[in-house]
């Protein structure tokens, strides 16, 4: 039953990705099918196929930073049509009635449905983008914007929306405001391009000095401190209105909001599995805040997207054939890339016999 | 040569202070300054205990500075003001709360937000202004510039009204900074002390339901009948925890022991808010993935500023909000401090001290 699709699953929890014929759904009533052409490699890929968070099925067929054109339209989806450049991100379903959908919060909706690896409303369980086609709900599918390169904007999908939901939210988005990011990864390196945008000052905070060049000439920072150096850290103390945290290993906060003008807000994006030491004398003596964003809802990730058209904002990826993926995996776990890897698969992705 | 305590003002002062980590109080003689231009001496009715009054003079939090006459819920009558003071005449009832100095020209001290000063001085066991200690409210009476005294507000009792000073403002200041007052939401108050039980009664004013979390299950019939929340939670019970997840707008945390903040996260609706005022000795553990998948914040507040105190004052004398006291006369104190370590007091202790603390 339903359309053929071939993609790259896990099959347990070794991780080891490997060729995988599967079934999609016919296209419903409101449903757009489209070709993927690329699919960006996320952490949280990398997280579930090792089952790290406890809650990964096998076969996995990860990949929620999905782009590519239409191929066909259910008979009620009005705005999509055949050829139009779409993209999926890591939604797929909502209840639709509550509190949050009501916002535009799909993301929060505790009935809400990822794009991989979860159990879909005809009890399939969904497939991700590592894979040659995808069929979604046209309420759940993101128009890109035509100047943008698909394969340097998939990563939008998820890292985008995960970074400027937050800087949107917490109103951390006022031209001179000044924000760090901590960690240059996928998501901290798309939190300085659109923090920039958003004509913010911007300070990169790592635990090395090696991203120092990259981070201010090439991605546009204006500052650059290495968080386990006691005098960087000391001379901008109390100097952010915000930080956008995208690290996921355990780490220490305290330095982190010694950095934080009083009222600051310390937005924390990476989930490190393990709790956090949490002093709480900056949160009383100094009103400052911590606080947690997940992505963010269809209606902003579209905004998102269409800001990053307007302002020519991609990720810096490193398109990868199908057949190099365990190997890209193995380089993420390292943190080797710069800084998002994308699989080319309507070019390399091929079904085996 | 330094000077004694004695000796360092010109007017001799009387009080109870802490000589050492023991933490025990005994009598203490001290001087204070002479009344400046723009100073209010207070001659003192009653002092609350604070737990902060009990962290301090045992050095919990290392830095107290021996001897310590605790004491920052003061209220008394003017007995003299300075020719610069408008706001108070002589025999004004008055309260002065946990800051009597802050720098007055930074950005903070523009915005009324004098306990965010970077320069802010405490009531007692720190350098004011002057340059020199400050003593606190376990004393006859008090000079403090008159930016940091208050008006009591007709018809909130001198007594029962003292705690709010400290108490009141450390619930009132993060309710309304963080957007906590809209009627009809639900806050969760966690710990029924000297802080809780006053969040339950501000809370209530607000129009918001309001559920006490409490490990002690003894304390449910006070919390509902007596104090007026609309339900009881035990924090110490899974299936009552599971069955109130996803249920709250928001969570004033007052406990100050180390706690886990894990479950009270879970009780929160998705955007939920959890303030933490109580300060325990060692960093709490925070989860991540509860703020994260839920969007939801931990925040902290300290006291308030001056005018939002006297705000908050206003708004208790409107409600008829007052603390729940036990009063105790100044030789009960080392008792008391005991029994406070204990959270043996419902909810409050509060000197006499007019009518008990007598100089040798």
């Amino acid at each position: 039953m339903g359309k053929e699709a071939f993609g790259l699953a896990a099959k347990n929890n070794s991780g080891v990705l490997s060729p995988f014929h599967f079934s999609r759904r016919e296209t419903g009533e409101k449903d757009v099918r489209f070709k993927v052409l690329f699919c960006g490699i996320c952490h949280s890929d990398l997280h579930m196929i090792k089952n790290e968070w406890g809650i990964s099925t096998y076969p996995l067929v990860p990949g929620h930073e999905i782009v590519g054109v239409v191929t066909e339209v259910g008979s009620k989806v009005t705005r999509f049509k055949t050829g139009d450049k779409v993209g999926v991100g890591c939604l797929v379903g909502s209840c639709g009635s509550c509190d949050s959908c009501t916002e535009g919060l799909e993301n929060y909706c505790p009935k809400s449905i990822q794009t991989y690896g979860f159990k879909y409303y005809d009890d399939t369980i969904t497939y991700g983008g590592y894979s040659d086609n995808m069929v979604c709900d046209e309420g759940f599918i993101i128009r890109m914007p035509d100047n943008l390169p698909l394969d340097a904007a998939a990563p939008l999908l998820c890292a985008g929306i995960t970074v400027y939901s937050p800087l949107k939210y917490h109103g951390l988005d006022k031209p001179g405001m000044h924000i760090g990011v901590v960690g240059l990864g996928g998501l901290g390196h798309v939190a300085v391009k659109f923090a920039k945008a958003m004509s913010l000052k911007v300070t990169v905070i790592s635990t090395s000095d090696s991203k120092r060049d990259e981070a201010i000439n090439r991605l546009g920072a204006d500052a650059f401190v290495v968080s386990r150096d006691q005098k960087q850290i000391k001379d901008a103390m109390r100097t952010l209105d915000g930080i956008i945290n995208t690290v996921s290993a355990t780490h220490s906060l305290l330095p982190l909001l010694g950095l934080l003008k009083p009222k600051g807000k310390l937005v924390m994006v990476g989930a490190p599995e393990k709790p956090l030491e949490l002093p709480v004398m900056p949160l009383i003596f100094e009103r400052k805040m911590v606080m947690g964003s997940m992505i963010g809802g269809i209606k902003e990730t579209q905004e998102m997207v269409d800001m990053a058209g307007k302002h020519n904002i991609t990720a810096d990826i490193e398109l990868i054939s199908a057949d190099y993926v365990n190997t890209a995996m193995e380089r993420l776990e390292k943190a080797d890339v710069r800084y998002r890897f994308v699989i080319d698969v309507a070019n390399t992705l091929k079904p085996t016999p | 040569m330094a000077k004694s305590p004695e000796t360092e003002h010109p007017n001799k002062a009387f009080g109870w202070a802490a000589k050492d980590k023991s933490g025990v109080l005994t009598p203490f003689h001290f001087s204070r300054r002479d009344n400046g231009d723009n100073d209010v001496t207070v001659k003192i009715l009653y002092c609350g205990v604070c737990h902060t009054d009990l962290h301090t003079i045992k050095n919990d939090w290392g830095f107290s500075y021996y001897p310590v006459v605790p004491g920052h819920e003061i209220v008394g009558i003017a007995t003299k003001v300075g020719k610069n003071v408008t706001k108070f005449r002589e025999g004004d009832r008055v309260g002065v709360g946990v800051i009597t100095g802050s720098c007055q020209s930074c950005e903070s001290c523009n915005q009324d937000l004098e306990n965010y000063c970077p320069q802010m001085s405490f009531t007692y066991n720190s350098i004011g202004s002057d340059g020199t200690k400050t003593y606190g409210g376990y004393s006859e009476s008090i000079v403090v510039d008159q930016r940091f005294v208050l008006q009591f507000p007709e018809g909130l009792p001198s007594d029962s009204g003292a705690p709010l000073l400290c108490a009141g403002i450390t619930v009132y200041s993060p309710m309304k900074y963080y957007g906590m007052t809209e009627p009809g939401k639900h806050l969760g108050v966690a710990g029924l002390g000297g802080l809780g039980h006053v969040a339950v009664k501000i809370g209530k004013a607000f129009g918001l339901k309001v559920t006490v979390i409490s490990s002690s299950p003894s304390k449910e019939d006070e919390a509902i009948n007596r104090l007026g929340a609309d339900s009881f939670l035990v924090s110490s019970d899974p299936q009552k925890m599971k069955a109130a997840i996803g249920t709250m707008d928001y969570i004033i945390d007052t406990v100050s022991a180390v706690h886990a903040l894990f479950p009270l996260l879970g009780l929160l609706k998705v955007n939920g808010k959890l303030v933490t005022l109580g300060l325990p000795e060692k960093p709490l553990e925070l989860p991540i993935f509860p703020l994260v998948l839920g969007r939801k914040m931990v925040g902290g507040s300290d006291i308030g500023g001056m005018k939002e105190t006297q705000e908050m004052l206003e708004f208790c004398a409107k409600h008829n909000i007052t603390a729940d006291i036990e009063l105790i006369k100044m030789d009960e104190i080392n008792t008391a401090m005991e029994r406070l370590a204990k959270s043996d007091v419902r909810y409050r202790f509060v000197i006499d001290v007019a009518n008990s603390l007598s100089p040798p």
